[in-house]
């Protein structure tokens, strides 16, 4: 365990879920992490996910395509819309879920997210505000990121009871 | 109206009540004496987590007390913790990373 600052809050009066972190490394870096696709890539699926960014063009009115990748090889596409960059202060961008083609998937919930970046004394402090539709989207995502987490455990458990009833 | 674990959460001072809570069970009064606001606003709070079912009051003598259902608390720390963990880990593989990197500039 480190010592770094780490809030999680989920409010639900306006759907929102609200993450501090605090990083052991210069602004310019950190910033960096969060906008370049060579490192984002490297971060920001959970593993044993793994995230691949197919295209990005970082600025407004662009857009980032990636997908998060199952360790089965299953993918899931998803579009983040740059609405607004204050380099290495602030970021806005609109996420979505599409299908491998780009097309947005309108069954899945959209968010706004809203990320300030700070530095003092060294640490970079990075607070990111996303904001929802409704409360039940952010459930069904809580949902959604527990399944895939388990896909792998679920499969298997799957495969072992269709053994069993055939 | 329908109650639930999150609306019991949305609030900060039923969160701020929920902390006191963990520590003991309290009587309204003392309960209210933590805060600015006055006694009808934290009854009201009170009244809310009791309908969402995450406290609950027995009756001690003349006094009324409050005190946490453990079990309720366990839900919310299921769906959130899943949420949080997945940040947790990412977070933590950004860290890995910037730290190989800062080595890689020196």
């Amino acid at each position: 365990m480190n010592n770094l600052q780490f809030d999680f809050t989920v409010d639900k009066s306006t759907n929102s879920v609200f993450i501090t972190r605090e990083f052991d490394a210069e602004l310019p870096l950190v910033w960096d992490a969060f906008t370049k696709p060579e490192i984002l890539d490297q971060w920001w699926a959970p593993k044993p996910l793994t995230s691949k960014t197919k295209t990005m063009d970082f600025k407004v009115g662009g857009r980032r395509f990636y997908a998060m990748v199952l360790p089965d090889g299953q993918e899931h596409w998803g579009i983040q819309d740059f609405t607004s960059i204050s380099p290495k202060t602030n970021l806005k961008w609109v996420a979505s879920f599409t299908d491998k083609d780009e097309n947005i998937n309108t069954e899945l919930p959209s968010s706004n997210w809203d990320l300030n970046f700070s530095e003092q004394a060294g640490k970079t402090k990075v607070s990111i505000a996303i904001k929802h539709k409704t409360f039940a989207n952010i459930e069904m995502l809580i949902q959604m990121g527990f399944k895939e987490g388990f896909t792998m455990t679920l499969n298997f458990l799957e495969e072992l009871l269709t053994k069993k009833i055939n | 109206m329908r109650r639930d674990i999150f609306q019991a959460i949305a609030d900060p001072t039923r969160r701020a009540i929920i902390v006191l809570l963990a520590l003991q069970a309290m009587t309204p009064n003392a309960i209210a004496d933590n805060f600015n606001t006055t006694r009808q606003a934290v009854s009201k709070h009170l009244r809310i987590l009791t309908e969402c079912e995450i406290v609950k009051q027995e009756q001690k003598g003349r006094e009324i007390f409050y005190s946490l259902e453990i079990d309720k608390m366990k839900e919310i720390d299921m769906w959130l913790e899943q949420f949080r963990k997945v940040w947790e880990t990412q977070f933590n593989q950004l860290d890995n990373l910037l730290s190989t990197i800062k080595k890689q500039k020196k």
